[in-house]
């Protein structure tokens, strides 16, 4: 019988194996994509157990905080969010069953103190229980505030931007949500007709109207097309690939130069001037914007939307070749959809000499005992245009401000360059009959620019002028009086 | 010459306790520290305790059974001390007092072993009262059944409940089972082999003869449909189908006794709905998991939490934080492998296989050694079951086969299979005995 059971102790072993391989595959093998599974609740409980870091305003105000419940083994931290929807967009929200979004998302590990296998032994062996970092933001609560106000509630957005750093010092989209609902209502939020979930800075898309004539105006500039003295003859109407393209009051201008033709947003001058700069270059320098890719903001990239030429049907961008009409994208139309913070980061290169720094909501990350770990170094995104042409742009968008369509965005004691934008999208759902989106993007002081901006209104009958102007004007002249 | 060997093997019993005891003294320690962030001498007293518990009990060996077998004793002690460390720090979890309990236990079942080393110093009485064993075997099993003591869990007839005992009477059972077919085979096995005809190509057992291979079948077929104990049905079988082979050598019985368990088992999956749901649930957990599904699925789940070395003792989720809903349910009894992979990572888990091993190749050691065929077929068999009973709980909570509830011998709470595991000991120990002084002796 010994050679029996000699074979029945060799299965027994070849068994125990099984049982040795099957718990490496569940422990180790595939624990990442156990820990993934949407069913699995332990990283969850876990991410509850750790003390979230704070996420503090430029000024020190909290803008979201965790709280205990509970005490030793079985406590758990609840976000807190005291601001309410001030900063809901771009900060985002943080709970257990619902997740991260937006800035908690994107700084999820730093708030969660994710640091280098070495530091937490340490503290692990100095029995310190695992605690988040703090990120402080660029954001100005008061600028954040007069923004709110501003929008009134109506659906649209502001972002303002440090243009020499990126830093963003305000952001705002309206309608607006509170964090603090977001454990018992989730499921209404997302079902609101409004959208009160989406961060439209970030992720509307909207046509930019006039407002990209800036773009157009600076491919030509900078790529020696024309110069500021060029005279282009202006008619009130052209004939474009078999329908009319008009000026905004059907004036004919004559013979004017760029500075004028932004002055008074020609829409003929800017529909030629397209054609003589060319898909290829204009395509050129709109990526050098940021069109064309999503915005290199730290929020997630599925937060982000893309600006460029789409295809109506399939969404998909659309190339040069493929059928755009140059002389309609000239003027911020055709199927050309911007976000705020792309039409933004336009204004911020022309105001920052030409050059575009990369936006960035954080400012600093620090440890719970105050160290600095981490601090935001402005980095160059792309060089865009030439300093020369930057100036040449900004003098032209100063007479927007003193004399042109953007008046309403003059501030006492301060030159305001900018330019505004009305594009008429009738047909579009859940306006009520109301066809414009108004836009002004600029920046202030003209000569010294502190703060670049881009703000946005939807389903409005006003145009840009008098609806986006405004808006601008008040945000910036908070962000400048500081 | 043969004092020489006898004391040395007490010997190294003596010195393999001396890791158990340190084992569990820091467990404690480890354990404690986690919980109360004070260092205090109470688990060192604990550890102390244990050493003097396990040091009476040598001391027993030692004059009862001096040429025993030297390790098994002490890897089981290693057992239950993981299980009595696990089970502390489940304590401040369920502010319950599983581990002095376990510890109780832990006493009487070294009583029970003390009892049954003195009054079966000759365990071969055992062979004549086979029908009786097999019996009672039989009767305990269906005790969860009656009324008025039965009691169900999980949809399964597992355990009997007595005022306020609770006992689960298949642990003893299986015990009595394998000494009914050590002792059935021992006297048949030549006839089953002489007798054996082919036919189509397969050895078949004689007709005459197959009758108690019928029974035992039958029994594990009825135990799954009647009992709903699914787990102990496949330990049983596979026991069964051990001891066969090693009595008769014939592989071809075994592939017989596999396939009459498939066709049983394949009718009764397709009948009876509990058996069903027990192996769509292992084919698919996340077809339902919240509900069927959430015991096999938070078992994976707190094992990936494991990695390779694990979260550390106490860091392990084992309650929704701030509730006392069980996350990773029965942590204590089914699911207690998943916590140590949970909390000490892959290598607690191959440590824990590792010393179910080392039990098998010393009680499989122990039946080498003995000279008759009785002791031989007894020692395969309980070393069979004790092992078959690891592997299904342990397969079943890493999904190797379908989850069913069964303990994990001596490091899951419960009473019964302490009691149990410890007389199995006390058998192998008896048969170990007399084997290696038969063989100094050379009687």
């Amino acid at each position: 019988m010994n050679a029996q059971i000699i074979k029945l102790f060799a299965f027994i072993t070849v068994c125990f194996a099984v049982l040795v391989g099957f718990t490496s595959y569940w422990a180790v093998f595939d624990a990442d994509n156990l820990k993934n599974e949407r069913v699995n609740k332990r990283p969850l409980f876990k991410a509850q157990q750790i003390k979230r870091g704070t996420i503090f305003a430029a000024d020190g105000t909290v803008i979201a905080r965790s709280t205990p419940n509970g005490r030793g083994a079985s406590i758990q931290y609840v976000r807190e969010y005291p601001t309410a929807g001030l900063f809901g967009h771009p900060i985002g929200y943080s709970f257990i069953s619902q997740g991260n979004s937006e800035f908690e998302s994107f700084h999820n590990s730093e708030l969660v103190g994710d640091d280098s296998e070495f530091t937490s032994i340490i503290d692990e062996l100095r029995g310190k229980d695992p605690v988040g970092h703090n990120v402080t933001t660029s954001l100005d609560p008061v600028a954040q505030q007069t923004a709110f106000d501003q929008l009134a509630g109506r659906p649209g957005a502001v972002v303002a931007i440090e243009p020499s750093t990126g830093k963003i010092r305000a952001m705002v989209s309206q309608p607006p949500y509170d964090p603090n609902q977001v454990p018992e209502d989730l499921t209404a939020l997302n079902r609101d007709p409004g959208g009160s979930l989406l961060n439209r800075a970030t992720q509307g898309q909207y046509p930019p109207g006039s407002t990209f004539k800036l773009v157009t105006a600076a491919a030509a500039l900078d790529s020696g097309v024309i110069d500021p003295d060029t005279l282009i003859d202006a008619p009130a109407s052209l004939n474009i690939q078999g329908s009319p393209l008009a000026n905004f009051g059907g004036s004919a201008f004559g013979e004017i130069n760029v500075e004028t033709a932004l002055t008074n947003s020609v829409n003929t001058f800017f529909a030629k001037l397209g054609r003589k700069v060319g898909e290829d270059r204009l395509y050129e320098y709109m990526d050098r914007f940021g069109f064309n890719s999503k915005p290199q903001i730290d929020l997630p990239t599925d937060e982000v939307m893309t600006s460029g030429v789409f295809d109506s049907s399939t969404g998909e961008l659309l190339s040069p070749g493929e059928g755009v009409d140059i002389s309609r994208i000239a003027i911020g139309q055709e199927r050309l959809l911007a976000t705020p913070i792309q039409m933004a980061e336009v204004a911020a290169t022309i105001a920052n000499g030409g050059k575009l720094m990369k936006p960035q909501i954080w400012d600093q990350v620090r440890d719970a005992d105050g160290r600095v770990l981490d601090t935001m170094n402005p980095d160059e995104q792309s060089n865009v245009i030439s300093e020369d042409s930057a100036a040449e742009l900004t003098i032209a968008m100063k007479a927007v401000v003193t004399e042109g369509t953007g008046t309403a965005a003059a501030l006492s004691g301060v030159d305001v360059a900018g330019k505004t934008g009305t594009a008429e999208v009738p047909g579009r759902e859940n306006c009520d009959g109301l066809p414009n989106q108004a836009w002004f993007v600029g920046f202030a002081p003209a000569d010294d620019p502190q703060i670049a901006i881009a703000a946005t209104v939807e389903c409005t009958d006003g145009q840009g002028g008098t609806v986006a102007a405004p808006i601008a004007a008040a945000v910036m002249q908070t962000l400048i009086g500081e | 010459m043969g004092r020489t060997v006898r004391s040395s093997a007490r010997n190294r019993e003596l010195l393999a306790l001396v890791p158990v005891a340190l084992l569990l003294t820091m467990g404690f320690a480890a354990v404690f520290g986690q919980n109360d962030d004070v260092l205090s001498t109470l688990s060192l007293s604990y550890g102390l305790y244990f050493l003097a518990i396990c040091l009476a009990a040598h001391i027993y060996i030692r004059i009862r059974l001096p040429d025993a077998d030297p390790y098994l004793f002490p890897l089981m002690a290693l057992l239950t001390a993981f299980g009595l460390v696990m089970l502390y720090r489940l304590d401040s979890e369920f502010s319950r007092e599983l581990a002095r309990d376990q510890a109780n236990w832990f006493v009487l079942g070294l009583v029970l072993f003390a009892v049954v080393v003195q009054f079966l110093r000759d365990y071969t009485v055992l062979e004549r009262y086979r029908y009786t064993i097999a019996a009672i075997g039989i009767g305990l099993l269906l005790a969860p059944r009656l009324p008025l003591i039965g009691a169900q869990v999980n949809g399964a007839y597992l355990g009997v409940k007595i005022g306020p005992f609770g006992f689960q009477p298949a642990e003893l059972a299986k015990i009595c089972i394998v000494i009914f077919l050590a002792s059935y085979l021992r006297e048949h096995r030549e006839v089953l082999v002489v007798g054996a005809k082919r036919v189509l190509g397969l050895t078949l057992p004689p007709l005459k003869h197959l009758g108690p291979l019928l029974v035992v079948w039958g029994a594990a077929m009825f135990m799954l449909i009647f009992i709903r104990d699914l787990g102990s049905s496949l330990m049983f079988f596979a026991a069964f189908l051990a001891l066969l082979y090693v009595a008769t050598g014939r592989f071809s019985f075994v592939v017989i006794g596999m396939s009459m368990f498939m066709v049983g088992a394949y009718f009764i999956y397709s009948t009876v709905g509990h058996v069903a749901d027990r192996v769509d649930i292992w084919l698919d957990p996340y077809q339902d998991p919240s509900d069927t599904g959430f015991q096999v699925l938070q078992s994976m789940f707190a094992q990936a939490d494991g990695g390779l070395f694990g979260e550390g003792f106490a860091e392990s989720i084992v309650a929704i934080p701030g509730t006392d809903t069980q996350l990773l349910p029965a942590a204590q009894t089914d699911l207690i492998y998943s916590l140590i992979v949970s909390e000490l990572g892959l290598f607690g888990g191959c440590a824990i296989i590792a010393i179910y091993l080392l039990i098998a190749a010393r009680g499989f050691k122990v039946a080498l050694m003995a000279n008759d065929g009785f002791s031989k077929l007894l020692a395969t068999g309980l070393t069979s079951v004790f092992a078959f009973q690891a592997f299904v709980i342990i397969g079943g909570v890493t999904r190797v086969i379908p989850l069913t509830g069964v303990t994990l011998p001596l490091v899951s709470y419960g009473g019964s299979s302490i009691l149990a595991n410890f007389i199995l000991l006390a058998l192998l120990l008896l048969i170990s005995d007399r084997a290696r002084r038969e063989a100094q002796g050379g009687h």
